[in-house]
């Protein structure tokens, strides 16, 4: 066999653990390279730039290493861009996790707290921790992103206490509900997708949404 | 309510799976990997992997085993068993687990449930207690594998293990371990309504009607399963139907996800 494999670049910004990431994308298919070389980003056929911990700790991660243009670059050239869990709330403008911060501004938007009370106004818990079911909201496409072709109720396995608030609910890709309560679980720009759940561990579901990605152009 | 979460558990002891009664009399089952690779496949949750006689040599020896299923297995993964301090957790982690259980060292230096949970998130740090009955009618917490006394008063101590931040109980019952004469019910009802964090019941889970009890009396969040699953005694498609034909929230598994 002499079949290419789509090559795809891990953003590596010293934060985190991103031995399941990589692991995923070449279960997926992927030819994954995992770089902090600000040019392999900008050139990057495919980019994925995962993320867990603090908002703050991940963009002073970006900044140390000069990604943060690079990146929005590759976002601008409309290239494969997938941002996990915390990859996907830097995608918007500011992210209100303890105080505020500047984010990457690929998506208008702001990052908030998950509400902490369910639809019946009850306390629930945080982080909302967990498989969910994936809807797609008012409006959403998934043809042509990873979620192309995997159906409505799927379930995801998700980790946080912050959510994405695209200001423009077009930018909405996939949504859940937490008690009742409207969470973000997928946003998009063009070819860039972030998920609030985690790919690399929502199965053989999961697996598919990289391959998916991994056969973007 | 949240899903209720259907685990695999696979108890170690070097290079094997085993399944032990009340935690003894370990008997080999066979290589983990096989049987964990089943699992995901079969449609679990997450996985759990115990390392049995870790607590006596004091160190986990699962780095191995670890690695590998994090490049195999697509779940979250958490790992117990000799784990001591925030460095034996931070190991375990950088392997590629997301969780971890801890027990012994928690029981002697309680502090361990705060640090771990200050340093990777109250998610992470999984607080593992083995139950037995004693003669008053209450339980009382052991560590070491389920030889060693503790003292604690199992009610009490879940109790102070949340207020260190604790995430989930892992509360495997002794009496019942490895019986298949379902759960230790009073013992997780009265941990369950004890907490606010989630409780995964352990040990005893013979058939898919134990679940049922597990959840709807004892309102457990969560269940682990060992040899009901490596003996294939039942699949996870008949206990996950099983559980959806009783009402309780189960996830679907991919690809069925559209079937209502």
């Amino acid at each position: 066999m002499n079949e290419t494999r789509p090559a795809v670049v891990v953003v590596d910004y010293g934060i985190g653990n991103l031995f399941s990431v990589c692991h995923a994308l070449h279960q997926a298919g992927g030819e994954v390279a995992l770089t902090s070389d600000p040019n392999r980003i900008a050139q990057a056929e495919r980019l994925v730039l995962p993320g867990v911990g603090a908002i703050a700790d991940g963009m002073a991660g970006l900044r140390q290493h000069g990604l943060v243009a690079p990146i929005r670059e590759l976002v601008a050239r409309d290239k494969p861009f997938l941002g996990i869990c915390l990859g996907m709330q830097m995608m918007l403008d500011v992210s209100e996790e303890f105080g505020e911060h500047e984010c990457l501004g690929l998506i208008p938007g702001r990052v908030v707290p998950v509400p902490p009370t369910g639809a019946d106004g009850r306390p629930h818990k945080i982080p909302h921790i967990g498989w969910n079911e994936l809807f797609r909201p008012e409006g959403g496409d998934w043809s042509q992103t990873l979620l192309a072709g995997i159906p409505e109720r799927t379930t995801a396995y998700f980790v946080h206490s912050f959510m994405a608030m695209p200001t423009d609910p077009g930018h909405r890709l996939a949504d859940c509900l937490y008690d009742g309560r409207v969470v973000s679980a997928a946003i998009r720009i063009g070819k860039a997708v972030g998920t609030q759940f985690h790919p690399e561990k929502s199965g053989p579901a999961g697996i598919q949404m990289l391959k998916n990605f991994l056969a973007l152009q | 309510m949240a899903n209720v979460r259907l685990i695999a558990r696979l108890d170690i002891k070097g290079p094997n799976l085993i399944k032990g009664i009340r935690l003894e009399g370990l008997r080999v089952v066979g290589d983990p990997r096989e049987f964990a690779t089943r699992h995901y496949l079969a449609g679990a949750d997450e996985i759990l992997y115990m390392d049995a006689v870790a607590s006596l040599y004091e160190r986990n020896s699962l780095s191995e085993l670890i690695k590998w299923t994090a490049a195999h297995v697509f779940i979250p993964m958490t790992v117990g068993g000799g784990l001591r301090s925030v460095e034996d957790v931070r190991d375990v982690l950088r392997c590629g687990a997301d969780k971890v259980c801890i027990n012994t060292a928690a029981v002697k230096r309680p502090e361990l449930i705060r640090e771990v949970a200050q340093r990777f998130g109250s998610q992470c740090m999984v607080l593992q207690v083995d139950a037995k009955r004693t003669r008053q009618g209450g339980w009382e917490a052991y560590t070491d594998g389920g030889r060693e006394h503790s003292g604690l008063d199992v009610v009490a101590w879940v109790k102070k293990a949340e207020e260190l931040g604790a995430g989930e109980i892992l509360l495997t019952s002794v009496d019942q371990e490895g019986t298949r004469q379902g759960f230790d019910l009073p013992l997780i009802k009265a941990v369950s309504t004890a907490v606010h964090i989630p409780v995964i019941a352990s040990g005893g889970m013979g058939t898919p009607e134990h679940l049922l009890q597990a959840v709807q009396e004892g309102k457990a969040d969560a269940v682990a399963m060992a040899d009901i699953l490596h003996y294939s005694r039942k699949g996870l498609d008949e206990i996950r139907a099983a559980a959806a034909a009783a009402g309780i929230p189960v996830r679907h598994p991919y690809p069925e996800a559209a079937a209502p």
